[in-house]
């Protein structure tokens, strides 16, 4: 058995320990909102949160989190209207939707690092997140407008 | 020319059916038009009572609107939605909408093409009109009044200062009126100026599950009992044949059940291994160590090159092939003419890889197999399960769920096979993942390509003549092939790896042909992808009008305006082409008014253009694109800073939806010019993940400007024409910054370098 926590819960699971995170959230837990692309971390559609840090969990062994905490999409906001999310709402970034968990926990992670980013700062860091539907343009709007708020209203 | 009307596939949709149906059922008013004679054998009395049910209406008032094509991030269950809820004057925020399982009584379930909206706008409009007429004829009987002294409006009937409900209706009133089919061919529906949600803004309705998680795709449904699987892929797409199978290693790995060799009838997955496990993580570790010996198929040793070969053979055979045009005098003209050109252009092969890899769950029960898995074409691969499970259709239903990405690949819903035949050999619910080199192997790529353009000049610099041959692995001859078309000398063809070569240009004596590459076919399993044969087709011709135009020393743009000149077949008709070759010069020449067309440019940037029709010749959206782009001689790359778009789609129905679309489209245009590609070695396309494999990022995608012309006329296709424009004008721009001349798809930083070279 292997404890973490995942959203704020402490969780125990059975999977062994260099089972992919990403198998043990979606399968073992239930949380399918964390979303399975490459396998190599190469697509970001697999992004959680490991004490804070963007983290690829398709090649995240489970034994290397024992004891931390993940957060995952269902977890960012117990309402699920993170600014990140409120943006991607008003400005409709999704199309299919299916690397939109990981884009979102992505930029969640960049606002913390660049709290004003320019357009530099979100290309790089979110190079890593693919999206085929190719939504970027809207997806770095809806950084920009969380950014924003974010600046002028404290959160969380 | 050839116009695909006729063909079964559109005839499906048009609207005849018997009658439309007004009945109280369940408890809600169900509104939908008598089950079409192809969805099966019709009850005599009771056909009234069998109908094809597109909406109902509960006593609540909600309006739930049954979606037949698949969510995959076009929004299509809210535009539909809203031509719905136009014409029955539905209160929008009392629509639900629903995107329904496979079956017979929905006629075709087909999401391609960038048809949803084209082909379902005439039938749900009228579908929505009729219910109004029916909810104002028994509204007004409540109120007491005639209909003529009702009006409806946001899901309400009104007359003077009273007002009744449509759920009041509903729950009180008698809805029992029923249309002929020719009534409903005259129910007349709203002018533009009259549309209240039509056009207007709306928050699409599948969006907010998508930012928090809850949006269900396939790969996350599930099912108590079920065991996972994860395929092993065969050397070749055809004639593998399994050897032998050691899992002795894969018996360590703590949760594998088992392997199996699957027996498919249907011929799908030949030479396919499944490996069983209690999780994914055990089936994907326990794969990893089966050792599968195949006897593979004769393609194990065919290369990207044989395949081209193949085509340049083809197209050299001056007697084969499908003729879609063939004026009289095209080989003399080119013959005789004192000015010609003819160029050759090729395309190589693009993988789909949708974000989400293909899987699916199968389990059986009450007699009935479930197949959950999202798909864009339940009508095609149904009698394939039928087949490979040895069971009538009505004993296997797919359940509908979102896809993380079409592009395509969906229409071909190979993947079900596999996972049905492995549920029904072990007796057991299996859940199929592939993982993204699976995925890759298994994909339904766009064939590679090869194209011969000529045209030749008579006096005064007129064009009188140009030729057009286009060779490729045709996925219509492979996955539908009722839906071929035939050529005018009877030979037939796949429309969907031809069109855009059947442009709107006058060009004298016209001949377009189409090549079928048997080795293509026979090396993998061709596929559509985005835009499909009009990405390849409008790439060499609109690469071809630059080359042309300056051989004829004529602007590239006032080129092409010379021979849009709406003569002859290029008239256009209605309802969906009215205009003509009118509207496409109309869109090029705003875009070269936009982009600053003519301009001098900085030293190494140079302005591209090309303008298509989009998909085909009876649903054209009218397109033109303008690129910038800047190349480093030192090193080949090419930055492309700016793409300019102006599109004539018709009737836009959900603007904010419809610019979505077209920048998805222009960046799988973007994509496909300079990174995204291919190649066969042995048998298998090379790059089976992102390591290899080039995408577009975040940080490729240049400044965008699309305008819609405002219009009022039939709406087309949005989802995939913008992809036909954006390689030509891309190659048209590099030309222009340093006069290197690219004919081959992707192109690449080092055949630029070659180019400039020479």
């Amino acid at each position: 058995m292997i404890t973490f926590q995942l959203n704020g819960l402490s969780v125990s699971v059975h999977s062994p320990g260099d089972a992919p995170l990403l198998w043990v959230i979606r399968d073992e837990l239930g949380l399918t909102g964390t979303k399975f692309g490459c396998g190599i971390g190469f697509c970001g559609a697999c992004t959680v949160h490991v004490e804070g840090r963007a983290t690829r969990s398709c090649v995240t062994p489970l034994g290397a989190i024992a004891g931390a905490k993940v957060t995952t999409i269902e977890g960012l906001d117990p309402e699920g209207r993170h600014p990140l999310q409120a943006a991607w709402l008003e400005l409709q970034v999704p199309q299919c939707g299916y690397c939109q968990s990981g884009q979102i926990m992505q930029a969640a992670t960049l606002l913390k690092d660049y709290p004003d980013p320019t357009d530099r700062d979100i290309n790089a860091v979110m190079a890593g997140s693919v999206c085929r539907c190719m939504a970027y343009g809207r997806i770095k709007k809806a950084i920009k407008l969380a950014a924003t708020r974010m600046r002028g209203v404290p959160h969380g | 020319m050839v116009s695909l009307s006729a063909h079964g596939l559109r005839s499906t949709f048009e609207p005849s059916r018997r009658g439309f149906l007004i009945t109280m059922m369940g408890g809600g008013a169900m509104l939908g038009y008598a089950r079409s004679s192809l969805a099966g054998p019709a009850r005599s009395a009771g056909e009234l009572f069998e109908p094809t049910i597109w909406y109902g209406i509960g006593p609540s008032g909600t309006v739930t609107i049954n979606i037949i094509r698949a969510e995959m991030g076009q929004h299509v269950g809210t535009a539909l939605g809203r031509i719905v809820a136009e014409e029955l004057e539905a209160d929008w925020n009392k629509v639900k909408i629903v995107t329904v399982d496979s079956d017979s009584k929905w006629g075709v379930m087909l999401t391609g093409g960038s048809y949803s909206v084209w082909q379902s706008f005439p039938l749900l409009s009228r579908a929505g009109a009729a219910g109004r007429i029916a909810l104002v004829e028994e509204g007004a009987r409540l109120l007491r009044v005639s209909p003529q002294m009702c009006t409806a409006r946001a899901g309400a009937v009104h007359s003077g200062g009273r007002s009744i409900r449509y759920g009041d209706i509903v729950a009180r009133g008698d809805l029992r009126r029923t249309f002929t089919r020719e009534q409903l061919e005259h129910i007349p529906i709203k002018a533009p100026d009259q549309r209240r949600l039509i056009g207007r803004e709306t928050p699409a309705l599948d969006v907010p599950v998508k930012v928090n998680g809850k949006a269900v795709y396939g790969l996350d449904a599930k099912v108590e009992g079920m065991v996972y699987a994860r395929p092993k892929i065969p050397p070749t797409r055809y004639d593998s044949k399994v050897i032998s199978i050691d899992d002795s290693a894969a018996r360590r790995v703590p949760g594998y059940l088992s392997s199996l060799a699957l027996e498919d009838p249907s011929g799908t997955v030949p030479g396919w291994v499944m490996v069983f496990a209690e999780s994914f993580v055990a089936a994907n570790r326990a794969a990893d160590l089966v050792k599968v010996t195949w006897r593979s198929g004769k393609a194990a040793s065919v290369s990207e090159r044989d395949i081209q070969n193949r085509a340049a053979e083809l197209i050299a055979n001056r007697n084969g092939g499908s003729l879609l045009v063939d004026d009289p005098g095209v080989e003399a003209t080119l013959a005789s003419a004192q000015r010609k050109i003819e160029r050759t252009y090729t395309t190589g092969t693009v993988m789909h890889f949708a974000l989400e890899p293909v899987n699916a769950l199968a389990f059986e029960k009450d007699g009935v197999f479930e197949i959950h898995t999202g798909n864009q074409w339940q009508t095609l691969i149904l009698p394939v399960l039928a087949k490979a499970l040895g069971r009538s259709q009505d004993k296997i239903v797919l359940r509908s769920y979102l896809i993380g990405g079409g592009f395509g690949r969906r229409l071909d819903g190979d993947y079900a096979v596999p996972a049905a035949l492995a549920a029904k050999a072990i007796g057991k619910p299996v859940k199929m993942v592939c993982t993204r080199p699976d995925d890759m192997r298994f994909d339904c790529p766009r064939s590679p390509t090869t194209q011969v353009l000529r045209m030749a000049w008579g006096d005064g610099g007129r064009v009188t003549a140009m030729d057009h041959q286009a060779a490729a692995g045709w996925p219509t001859a492979v996955m539908a092939p009722s839906f071929m078309m035939k050529g005018i000398n009877g030979v037939p063809y796949d429309p969907f790896s031809i069109s855009g070569a059947d442009h709107w240009y006058t060009v004298g004596a016209q001949r377009v042909r189409a090549l079928r590459n048997d080795l293509a076919e026979r090396t993998f399993r061709p596929g559509y992808l985005r835009s499909v044969g009009a990405g390849w087709t409008n790439w060499a011709l609109e690469s071809f009008m630059d080359e042309a135009a300056l051989a004829a020393g004529v602007d590239p743009v006032e080129f092409r305006l010379r021979m849009l000149d709406g003569a002859g077949r290029n008239a256009g008709s209605s309802p969906s082409s009215v205009g003509g070759a009118h509207r496409q010069a109309a869109v090029l020449a705003r875009v070269a008014q936009q982009a600053g067309w003519g301009k001098s440019m900085p030293r190494d940037v140079g302005l591209g253009i090309a303008t298509t029709f989009g998909q085909e010749r009876d649903m054209p959206t009218w397109l033109a694109c303008a690129a910038r782009v800047r190349v480093d001689r030192s090193n080949g790359h090419v930055a492309v800073e700016k793409l300019t778009m102006v599109i004539d789609a018709g009737t836009i129905i959900h603007p904010d939806s419809a610019e979505a679309q077209v920048e998805g489209a222009l960046l799988w245009g973007l994509g496909m010019a300079l990174h995204e590609g291919s190649e066969f070695i042995n048998g298998q396309a090379k790059d089976t993940n992102l390591d290899t494999y080039r995408v577009l990022r975040m940080a490729d995608v240049p400044e965008i400007e699309v305008e819609f012309l405002p219009s009022t006329e039939a709406p087309v296709g949005l989802g995939e024409p913008a992809t036909t424009g954006v390689a030509p004008a891309i190659g048209n721009a590099i030309f222009a910054a340093c006069g290197a001349r690219l004919r081959h798809l992707p192109m690449r930083p080092a055949a630029v370098l070659e180019a400039l070279a020479h």
